[in-house]
Protein backbone atom coordinates (compact mmCIF):
# COMPACT_ATOMS: atom_id res chain seq x y z
CA UNK A 1 0.00 0.00 0.00
CA UNK A 2 1.05 3.53 -0.81
CA UNK A 3 -0.03 4.91 2.61
CA UNK A 4 0.98 3.64 5.72
CA UNK A 5 0.03 4.49 9.39
CA UNK A 6 0.20 1.46 12.69
CA UNK A 7 -0.10 2.48 16.02
CA UNK A 8 -1.14 0.42 19.17
CA UNK A 9 -4.06 0.22 21.40
CA UNK A 10 -3.77 -1.07 24.28
CA UNK A 11 -2.75 -5.00 23.59
CA UNK A 12 -3.63 -4.78 19.78
CA UNK A 13 -1.49 -3.27 17.25
CA UNK A 14 -3.05 -2.08 13.69
CA UNK A 15 -1.33 -1.36 10.20
CA UNK A 16 -4.00 0.88 8.12
CA UNK A 17 -3.55 0.84 4.62
CA UNK A 18 -4.66 3.13 2.27
CA UNK A 19 -4.63 3.59 -1.50
CA UNK A 20 -5.34 7.40 -0.79
CA UNK A 21 -3.13 9.45 1.49
CA UNK A 22 -6.20 11.68 2.36
CA UNK A 23 -7.60 9.29 4.85
CA UNK A 24 -4.16 8.63 6.64
CA UNK A 25 -3.05 12.16 6.85
CA UNK A 26 -6.98 11.97 8.98
CA UNK A 27 -5.90 8.86 10.91
CA UNK A 28 -2.84 10.05 12.09
CA UNK A 29 -3.88 13.62 12.97
CA UNK A 30 -6.91 11.70 14.95
CA UNK A 31 -4.69 9.15 16.59
CA UNK A 32 -1.72 11.16 17.33
CA UNK A 33 0.33 10.33 20.62
CA UNK A 34 -0.64 6.24 20.26
CA UNK A 35 2.41 4.69 20.45
CA UNK A 36 3.61 2.74 17.80
CA UNK A 37 3.80 -1.32 17.94
CA UNK A 38 5.90 -2.33 20.02
CA UNK A 39 7.95 -5.14 18.20
CA UNK A 40 6.82 -3.96 14.48
CA UNK A 41 4.23 -6.59 14.22
CA UNK A 42 0.62 -5.80 13.79
CA UNK A 43 -2.39 -7.85 15.01
CA UNK A 44 -4.78 -6.81 12.66
CA UNK A 45 -4.19 -4.93 9.08
CA UNK A 46 -7.08 -2.59 7.80
CA UNK A 47 -6.81 -1.75 4.04
CA UNK A 48 -8.71 0.95 2.14
CA UNK A 49 -8.19 0.17 -1.86
CA UNK A 50 -9.87 2.21 -4.72
CA UNK A 51 -11.37 -0.80 -6.64
CA UNK A 52 -14.24 -2.43 -4.60
CA UNK A 53 -12.80 -1.10 -1.36
CA UNK A 54 -15.09 -3.01 0.64
CA UNK A 55 -14.25 -6.40 -0.36
CA UNK A 56 -11.29 -7.49 0.68
CA UNK A 57 -11.62 -6.29 4.41
CA UNK A 58 -15.46 -7.11 4.83
CA UNK A 59 -14.40 -10.68 3.41
CA UNK A 60 -14.89 -12.04 7.12
CA UNK A 61 -18.43 -11.06 7.68
CA UNK A 62 -21.37 -9.84 5.23
CA UNK A 63 -23.26 -8.76 8.19
CA UNK A 64 -21.73 -5.43 8.39
CA UNK A 65 -22.29 -4.46 5.15
CA UNK A 66 -24.65 -1.61 4.91
CA UNK A 67 -24.25 -0.59 7.86
CA UNK A 68 -23.25 2.63 7.04
CA UNK A 69 -23.06 4.83 3.65
CA UNK A 70 -20.73 7.34 2.94
CA UNK A 71 -21.98 10.97 3.02
CA UNK A 72 -22.41 13.09 -0.10
CA UNK A 73 -20.87 16.07 0.96
CA UNK A 74 -17.20 14.67 2.66
CA UNK A 75 -14.88 13.79 0.69
CA UNK A 76 -14.74 10.24 -0.63
CA UNK A 77 -10.88 9.07 0.18
CA UNK A 78 -10.99 10.86 3.80
CA UNK A 79 -15.11 9.60 4.67
CA UNK A 80 -13.43 6.14 3.72
CA UNK A 81 -10.49 6.55 6.12
CA UNK A 82 -11.86 7.34 8.97
CA UNK A 83 -15.36 5.24 9.11
CA UNK A 84 -13.75 2.09 7.52
CA UNK A 85 -10.63 2.42 9.84
CA UNK A 86 -12.95 2.38 12.65
CA UNK A 87 -15.51 -0.29 11.68
CA UNK A 88 -12.33 -2.51 10.32
CA UNK A 89 -10.62 -2.26 13.87
CA UNK A 90 -13.91 -3.20 15.39
CA UNK A 91 -14.63 -5.94 12.70
CA UNK A 92 -11.20 -7.32 13.13
CA UNK A 93 -11.59 -7.46 17.27
CA UNK A 94 -15.13 -8.53 17.18
CA UNK A 95 -13.78 -12.19 14.81
CA UNK A 96 -9.92 -12.14 15.28
CA UNK A 97 -9.72 -11.49 19.48
CA UNK A 98 -8.88 -14.85 21.29
CA UNK A 99 -6.54 -13.47 24.35
CA UNK A 100 -9.54 -11.56 25.80
CA UNK A 101 -13.49 -11.88 26.55
CA UNK A 102 -14.75 -8.95 23.93
CA UNK A 103 -17.59 -6.74 26.08
CA UNK A 104 -19.26 -4.45 23.81
CA UNK A 105 -18.70 -2.24 26.85
CA UNK A 106 -17.53 1.30 27.53
CA UNK A 107 -14.82 1.42 30.56
CA UNK A 108 -13.18 3.81 32.76
CA UNK A 109 -11.19 3.54 35.90
CA UNK A 110 -10.21 5.54 38.83
CA UNK A 111 -8.11 4.00 41.88
CA UNK A 112 -7.03 1.36 40.43
CA UNK A 113 -10.45 -0.18 39.82
CA UNK A 114 -12.74 -0.23 36.71
CA UNK A 115 -15.78 0.41 35.94
CA UNK A 116 -17.95 -1.26 33.24
CA UNK A 117 -21.16 0.71 31.01
CA UNK A 118 -22.83 -1.75 28.85
CA UNK A 119 -25.68 -2.05 27.16
CA UNK A 120 -28.03 -1.42 24.07
CA UNK A 121 -26.76 0.79 21.40
CA UNK A 122 -27.71 4.21 21.71
CA UNK A 123 -27.78 3.65 25.60
CA UNK A 124 -25.82 6.20 26.28
CA UNK A 125 -22.25 4.75 27.67
CA UNK A 126 -20.16 5.84 24.79
CA UNK A 127 -21.42 9.59 25.85
CA UNK A 128 -20.71 8.67 29.77
CA UNK A 129 -17.68 6.99 29.54
CA UNK A 130 -16.23 10.02 27.29
CA UNK A 131 -17.60 12.43 29.75
CA UNK A 132 -16.19 10.46 32.98
CA UNK A 133 -12.73 10.31 31.16
CA UNK A 134 -12.46 14.53 31.23
CA UNK A 135 -14.26 14.27 34.78
CA UNK A 136 -11.21 12.55 36.90
CA UNK A 137 -11.48 9.10 35.78
CA UNK A 138 -9.17 7.50 33.35
CA UNK A 139 -11.25 6.56 29.81
CA UNK A 140 -10.28 2.79 29.47
CA UNK A 141 -12.66 2.98 26.46
CA UNK A 142 -15.77 3.81 24.57
CA UNK A 143 -16.80 0.23 22.48
CA UNK A 144 -14.74 -3.18 23.66
CA UNK A 145 -13.73 -3.60 27.05
CA UNK A 146 -11.42 -6.80 27.30
CA UNK A 147 -11.50 -9.36 30.31
CA UNK A 148 -8.24 -10.82 30.61
CA UNK A 149 -9.36 -15.15 30.74
CA UNK A 150 -6.45 -16.07 33.68
CA UNK A 151 -6.68 -12.89 35.79
CA UNK A 152 -10.36 -11.24 35.48
CA UNK A 153 -8.68 -7.64 35.13
CA UNK A 154 -9.91 -5.82 32.50
CA UNK A 155 -7.87 -3.92 29.46
CA UNK A 156 -7.82 -0.69 28.01
CA UNK A 157 -8.23 -0.11 24.60
CA UNK A 158 -8.96 3.39 24.24
CA UNK A 159 -9.54 3.59 20.42
CA UNK A 160 -10.79 7.42 19.37
CA UNK A 161 -14.23 7.21 21.19
CA UNK A 162 -17.17 7.60 18.46
CA UNK A 163 -19.67 9.72 19.62
CA UNK A 164 -22.98 10.45 17.50
CA UNK A 165 -25.96 12.79 16.88
CA UNK A 166 -26.38 14.93 20.28
CA UNK A 167 -23.64 13.60 22.33
CA UNK A 168 -20.95 15.61 19.78
CA UNK A 169 -22.31 18.98 21.24
CA UNK A 170 -22.33 17.73 25.10
CA UNK A 171 -18.59 16.38 24.50
CA UNK A 172 -16.85 19.43 21.84
CA UNK A 173 -18.54 21.71 25.43
CA UNK A 174 -15.61 19.92 27.25
CA UNK A 175 -13.12 18.91 25.36
CA UNK A 176 -10.09 21.09 22.85
CA UNK A 177 -11.25 21.37 19.24
CA UNK A 178 -7.69 19.64 18.49
CA UNK A 179 -9.32 15.92 19.93
CA UNK A 180 -11.44 16.14 17.36
CA UNK A 181 -11.77 14.27 14.08
CA UNK A 182 -13.96 16.26 11.20
CA UNK A 183 -17.76 16.01 11.73
CA UNK A 184 -19.35 13.19 9.66
CA UNK A 185 -22.82 13.98 8.70
CA UNK A 186 -25.31 11.76 6.66
CA UNK A 187 -24.32 8.13 8.15
CA UNK A 188 -27.16 6.21 8.94
CA UNK A 189 -26.35 6.40 12.67
CA UNK A 190 -26.66 10.10 12.03
CA UNK A 191 -23.81 12.53 12.51
CA UNK A 192 -20.64 11.49 13.98
CA UNK A 193 -17.55 12.65 14.94
CA UNK A 194 -14.35 10.68 16.46
CA UNK A 195 -12.67 12.25 19.28
CA UNK A 196 -9.13 11.16 20.64
CA UNK A 197 -9.14 10.09 24.39
CA UNK A 198 -7.44 12.28 27.00
CA UNK A 199 -3.59 11.91 27.45
CA UNK A 200 -3.71 9.93 30.30
CA UNK A 201 -5.78 7.32 28.57
CA UNK A 202 -2.76 7.16 26.04
CA UNK A 203 -0.32 7.11 28.24
CA UNK A 204 -1.49 3.95 30.44
CA UNK A 205 -3.11 2.02 27.61
CA UNK A 206 -1.04 -0.65 29.17
CA UNK A 207 -2.19 -0.59 32.73
CA UNK A 208 -5.49 -2.79 33.52
CA UNK A 209 -7.56 -2.31 36.54
CA UNK A 210 -10.03 -5.41 38.12
CA UNK A 211 -13.48 -4.96 37.48
CA UNK A 212 -15.16 -3.16 41.01
CA UNK A 213 -19.07 -1.72 39.49
CA UNK A 214 -21.03 -2.99 36.47
CA UNK A 215 -23.48 -0.10 34.97
CA UNK A 216 -26.86 -0.98 32.72
CA UNK A 217 -26.92 3.20 31.55
CA UNK A 218 -30.00 3.76 29.84
CA UNK A 219 -30.31 7.37 28.46
CA UNK A 220 -33.78 10.09 28.46
CA UNK A 221 -35.57 8.38 30.96
CA UNK A 222 -36.83 9.27 35.03
CA UNK A 223 -33.77 9.20 37.12
CA UNK A 224 -33.55 5.47 38.54
CA UNK A 225 -31.64 2.86 40.19
CA UNK A 226 -32.30 -0.87 39.87
CA UNK A 227 -31.09 -3.93 40.90
CA UNK A 228 -30.12 -6.63 38.47
CA UNK A 229 -29.96 -10.58 39.25
CA UNK A 230 -26.91 -12.44 38.42
CA UNK A 231 -27.64 -14.48 35.92
CA UNK A 232 -29.81 -11.77 34.27
CA UNK A 233 -26.41 -9.71 34.47
CA UNK A 234 -24.67 -12.71 33.25
CA UNK A 235 -27.00 -13.34 30.58
CA UNK A 236 -26.57 -9.83 29.44
CA UNK A 237 -23.22 -10.10 29.01
CA UNK A 238 -23.21 -13.04 27.18
CA UNK A 239 -24.90 -11.34 24.80
CA UNK A 240 -23.06 -8.29 24.87
CA UNK A 241 -20.11 -10.30 23.71
CA UNK A 242 -18.70 -10.88 20.31
CA UNK A 243 -16.10 -13.89 21.40
CA UNK A 244 -18.15 -15.57 24.41
CA UNK A 245 -18.81 -18.61 22.55
CA UNK A 246 -15.91 -19.28 21.02
CA UNK A 247 -14.25 -18.77 23.92
CA UNK A 248 -15.68 -21.99 25.64
CA UNK A 249 -15.16 -22.60 29.11
CA UNK A 250 -12.80 -20.22 29.19
CA UNK A 251 -15.57 -17.51 28.17
CA UNK A 252 -17.71 -19.29 30.68
CA UNK A 253 -15.10 -19.33 33.90
CA UNK A 254 -14.46 -15.96 32.80
CA UNK A 255 -17.59 -14.28 32.79
CA UNK A 256 -18.75 -16.42 35.63
CA UNK A 257 -16.08 -14.99 37.51
CA UNK A 258 -17.15 -11.31 36.69
CA UNK A 259 -20.48 -11.45 37.74
CA UNK A 260 -20.04 -13.91 40.72
CA UNK A 261 -17.45 -10.89 41.83
CA UNK A 262 -18.49 -7.68 41.12
CA UNK A 263 -22.02 -5.57 42.24
CA UNK A 264 -23.93 -4.36 39.29
CA UNK A 265 -26.79 -1.70 38.74
CA UNK A 266 -29.24 -0.57 35.91
CA UNK A 267 -29.20 3.37 35.83
CA UNK A 268 -31.69 5.50 33.85
CA UNK A 269 -30.94 8.94 33.89
CA UNK A 270 -32.96 12.06 32.11
CA UNK A 271 -29.32 13.81 30.89
CA UNK A 272 -25.49 13.33 31.33
CA UNK A 273 -24.85 15.53 34.45
CA UNK A 274 -27.45 12.94 36.43
CA UNK A 275 -25.64 10.61 35.05
CA UNK A 276 -22.17 11.38 36.25
CA UNK A 277 -23.62 12.15 39.79
CA UNK A 278 -25.14 8.47 39.81
CA UNK A 279 -22.31 7.26 38.72
CA UNK A 280 -20.04 8.86 41.44
CA UNK A 281 -22.90 7.82 43.68
CA UNK A 282 -23.03 4.10 43.51
CA UNK A 283 -18.88 3.98 42.83
CA UNK A 284 -18.66 5.60 46.73
CA UNK A 285 -21.36 2.44 47.77
CA UNK A 286 -19.35 -0.37 46.04
CA UNK A 287 -16.05 1.52 47.12
CA UNK B 1 -43.25 -50.51 27.70
CA UNK B 2 -40.80 -49.35 30.61
CA UNK B 3 -40.23 -45.24 31.14
CA UNK B 4 -37.03 -44.25 30.10
CA UNK B 5 -33.98 -44.18 32.32
CA UNK B 6 -31.47 -41.07 31.77
CA UNK B 7 -28.07 -40.52 32.28
CA UNK B 8 -25.85 -37.26 32.89
CA UNK B 9 -22.60 -35.69 31.60
CA UNK B 10 -19.78 -36.58 34.56
CA UNK B 11 -19.46 -32.80 36.72
CA UNK B 12 -15.71 -32.57 35.03
CA UNK B 13 -18.22 -32.16 31.67
CA UNK B 14 -20.68 -29.73 33.24
CA UNK B 15 -19.29 -26.95 34.74
CA UNK B 16 -22.33 -25.13 37.25
CA UNK B 17 -21.93 -22.16 38.69
CA UNK B 18 -24.77 -20.45 41.10
CA UNK B 19 -25.70 -17.28 40.81
CA UNK B 20 -28.69 -15.71 42.96
CA UNK B 21 -30.61 -18.61 43.09
CA UNK B 22 -30.29 -19.67 39.58
CA UNK B 23 -27.58 -21.90 38.44
CA UNK B 24 -25.46 -21.11 35.01
CA UNK B 25 -24.19 -24.54 33.54
CA UNK B 26 -21.36 -24.70 30.69
CA UNK B 27 -21.79 -28.31 29.04
CA UNK B 28 -18.41 -29.24 27.47
CA UNK B 29 -19.80 -31.85 24.91
CA UNK B 30 -22.27 -29.14 22.92
CA UNK B 31 -20.09 -26.07 24.08
CA UNK B 32 -23.88 -24.68 25.04
CA UNK B 33 -24.53 -22.48 28.32
CA UNK B 34 -27.89 -23.31 29.90
CA UNK B 35 -29.35 -21.11 32.80
CA UNK B 36 -31.22 -23.66 35.06
CA UNK B 37 -33.61 -23.36 38.07
CA UNK B 38 -33.78 -25.38 40.97
CA UNK B 39 -34.08 -28.91 40.70
CA UNK B 40 -32.11 -29.02 37.75
CA UNK B 41 -28.81 -29.02 39.09
CA UNK B 42 -30.05 -31.34 41.79
CA UNK B 43 -31.45 -33.79 38.84
CA UNK B 44 -28.02 -33.91 37.44
CA UNK B 45 -25.82 -34.48 40.48
CA UNK B 46 -28.77 -37.16 41.65
CA UNK B 47 -28.16 -39.02 38.29
CA UNK B 48 -24.44 -39.19 38.06
CA UNK B 49 -24.98 -42.27 40.70
CA UNK B 50 -26.13 -43.83 37.92
CA UNK B 51 -29.09 -44.35 35.08
CA UNK B 52 -32.48 -43.97 36.80
CA UNK B 53 -35.91 -43.69 35.57
CA UNK B 54 -38.41 -40.75 36.93
CA UNK B 55 -39.31 -42.69 39.65
CA UNK B 56 -35.28 -44.18 41.03
CA UNK B 57 -35.06 -40.40 40.33
CA UNK B 58 -37.28 -39.29 42.82
CA UNK B 59 -36.42 -41.50 45.67
CA UNK B 60 -32.88 -40.53 45.23
CA UNK B 61 -33.46 -36.86 46.05
CA UNK B 62 -36.36 -37.28 48.67
CA UNK B 63 -33.27 -38.73 50.28
CA UNK B 64 -32.01 -35.01 50.62
CA UNK B 65 -34.79 -32.73 49.75
CA UNK B 66 -38.39 -32.07 50.28
CA UNK B 67 -39.40 -32.42 46.66
CA UNK B 68 -42.65 -32.68 44.95
CA UNK B 69 -43.24 -35.76 42.35
CA UNK B 70 -45.08 -34.53 39.73
CA UNK B 71 -42.78 -33.23 37.16
CA UNK B 72 -39.76 -34.88 37.77
CA UNK B 73 -40.53 -37.15 34.46
CA UNK B 74 -41.01 -33.46 32.19
CA UNK B 75 -38.38 -32.29 33.64
CA UNK B 76 -36.40 -34.84 32.09
CA UNK B 77 -37.47 -34.60 29.08
CA UNK B 78 -36.76 -30.70 28.90
CA UNK B 79 -33.18 -31.70 29.78
CA UNK B 80 -33.08 -34.46 27.22
CA UNK B 81 -34.23 -31.76 24.84
CA UNK B 82 -31.13 -29.05 26.10
CA UNK B 83 -28.90 -31.86 26.06
CA UNK B 84 -28.22 -32.41 29.57
CA UNK B 85 -29.28 -35.84 30.18
CA UNK B 86 -29.57 -38.74 27.63
CA UNK B 87 -31.72 -42.22 27.27
CA UNK B 88 -29.48 -45.12 29.24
Amino acid sequence: MRHRLAFQVGPVAFRIGSAWRAPIDALGALYAGYPEPEDGICDFTVRLEPEQPWRRWLRPSVAIRGDYMLPDAMPMALAHGLLAAEMGMNLQMALGQKRYLLLHAASVEKGGRSLILTGESGAGKSTLAALLGERGWRLMGDEFALLDLASGALHPFPRAVSLKNGAIAVVEREVIPTRFGPRLDGTPKGAIRHMRPAADALQRMGEGAPPALILFPRFGVAEEVRPVGQAEIFMRLTQASTNYVALGAAGFDALTRLVSETPAAAIDYPDTDAAVALVEDLWRQAA
Amino acid sequence: MAAPRYVADPVEDIRTVALDGLCVLYHARSGATHIVAPPVPEILEALREGPAGAAELLRRLERQFEIEGDGIAARLEELEAAGLVRRA
